[in-house]
């Protein structure tokens, strides 16, 4: 895309650190608006979809770039180094996606230390390392000293490195809402629309997923906690009324509740609605004031059906919560 | 000599009965340690765990919350709400590495001063004996750790910070 060369257009830019890849996937998937996009951008710095390098991005003037999508969470010095430069030369910095917005499920990995972390990468029954190999950031070779990224004992959203003008939540965000952000810069381009204040959200709305499900809700009274393969859920009905967790009360809406009305439950990837300082929280207080008993013997059974009360609450959450990590991950 | 730890408590009451008690133990002049730091709410089922996170987070070290008995609630059943939240918290705060005796649920009415001065002495002992928490130094202090300092002007991590909640345009819109 950059082989157009017209270097008159505003420069675009896409990086991913710890991330799975499904951001840029997104962005393709805007059809042909991706035209749009090549007719109003110049591409010069995307490793998914075409070949820079990092020092050619070094190479350019600071502020150079109009449009940086950044996606991925900070894992490792490379992931840093790469928010650091990129902030510097962008002049609009979007935290785009989970990842980026607040750790996603890699941040899940704050919940252990860097060993377990390591144990189960190198060392699990499927991992056939029999040297038992681990990584070394630096290692002296006869030809000087060749180096990996250094990996860090937790990762941390794209905003506890750099400061980040705009956040598009989303695991990953949806096409129409990439499609409309787009279309949005490049009406403020043309003059024709103002940029929201920096560091709001966009491509999202402020409500929770609730407000977009169009599935029926009465009381909700949990007496017990199940999943959707262990029965056959009614189609209309709240999901969360028939005692499953459903994440859709603390969720940001945006996404037009996708997976409540395909029948599973909504996992919070659009990340925290409006006034929520801490997801899981805000989840956590949700889920316990529905269950349906005042007794703590049975109290405590029910909760026996969130094995993973973490995993669950702060499934795409972990780095940007509060607490941020486990206590171990620091030790 | 050992300076001897005094942890740092941060107590949550029920505008109700709790305060209350805690009015009475003032009035009745029953001693109990200074460690804790009372903030009165409405009623416990006011309590959102954010507060409780948050507390933590920020340097407590164990975290009272106490509600009218059961059965008893100004608004007839919020306190079981805080219970419910209560035992969900426990759990989750063992999953990140908080042991869960640091957060403590405690009925007492308006008139049971002496209990709370009783428990607040006994809580106050049990999180001296579990250590100080010092959780909001290890979010600053140890994020990261890279020594890596070659020509790509890297620089050991930078604490991670805390930024304000987010909102959407129009809510900008909406304050302005």
């Amino acid at each position: 895309m950059s082989t157009n060369g017209n270097h008159n257009k505003p420069k675009f830019a896409m990086y991913w650190a710890a991330s799975c890849g499904g951001c840029e996937i997104a962005v393709l998937n805007i059809h042909e608006k991706i035209l749009d996009m090549d007719a109003n951008f110049d591409v010069v710095f995307w490793p998914v979809a075409m070949d820079a390098k990092y020092k050619d991005v070094e190479a350019m003037p600071d502020e150079s770039i109009l449009l940086t999508l950044f996606n991925g969470s900070i894992r490792n010095d490379e992931n840093e180094h790469i928010a650091k430069l990129l902030r510097r030369k962008s002049k609009i910095l979007v935290a785009f996606g989970s990842c980026a917005c607040e750790g996603c499920v890699p941040a899940l990995a704050n919940l252990s230390s860097t060993r377990e972390i390591f144990d189960a990468a190198y060392e699990s029954v499927s991992t056939d390392n029999p040297e038992h190999l681990r990584p070394i950031p630096a290692y002296a070779m006869p030809e000087g000293e060749i180096r990996i990224p250094e990996f860090y004992p937790t990762i941390r959203t794209l905003d506890q490195v750099v400061q980040v003008d705009y956040y598009m939540p989303g695991c990953p965000p949806e096409s129409h809402q990439i499609a409309a952000v787009i279309d949005l810069v490049v009406q403020v381009l043309q003059g024709k629309a103002e940029l929201p204040p920096a560091g709001s959200v966009i491509g999202a709305f402020g409500s929770t997923v609730c407000d977009e499900c169009k599935r029926t809700r009465d009381v909700k009274k949990i007496k017990s906690f199940a999943r959707i393969q262990d029965f056959r859920p009614d189609p209309a009905l709240c999901l969360l009324e028939q005692g499953i967790l459903c994440s859709g009360p603390a969720t940001r809406s945006g996404c037009g509740a996708l997976c409540p009305l395909a029948g599973a439950p909504c996992v919070g990837c659009y990340g925290p609605a409006n006034g929520a300082l801490d997801y899981g929280a805000r989840l956590l207080s949700a889920i316990a004031s529905v269950i349906d008993s005042n007794d703590p013997e049975e109290i405590d059974t029910i909760l026996d059906g969130i094995p993973d009360p973490a995993g669950s609450f702060y499934r795409f959450n972990l780095a940007g919560s509060v607490l941020h990590a486990n206590r171990k991950a620091w030790n | 000599m050992i300076e001897q730890f005094e942890p740092t408590i941060i107590g949550f009451t029920c505008n109700w009965c709790s305060y209350r008690a805690a009015d009475l133990a003032g009035t009745a002049r029953l001693k109990y340690p200074p460690n804790i730091r009372l903030i009165r709410l409405m009623c416990s089922g006011r309590l959102d765990p954010t507060f409780v996170l948050q507390a933590f987070a920020l340097g407590a070290d164990g975290v009272m919350l106490t509600g009218c008995h059961p059965g008893e609630c100004h608004y007839i059943e919020q306190n079981y709400k805080a219970l419910r939240r209560y035992m969900l918290l426990q759990r989750l705060l063992a999953q990140m590495g908080i042991e869960p005796e640091r957060l403590k649920l405690v009925w007492a009415s308006a008139a049971e001063g002496a209990k709370f001065a009783e428990e607040v002495t006994r809580f106050v002992e049990q999180i001296r004996a579990l250590g100080p928490l010092n959780w909001g130094d290890k979010v600053q202090v140890s994020s990261g750790k890279s020594q890596v300092t070659n020509d790509n002007e890297m620089q050991a991590p930078s604490p991670v910070t805390r930024p304000l909640p987010r909102r959407c345009p129009h809510e900008y819109q909406r304050q302005s």
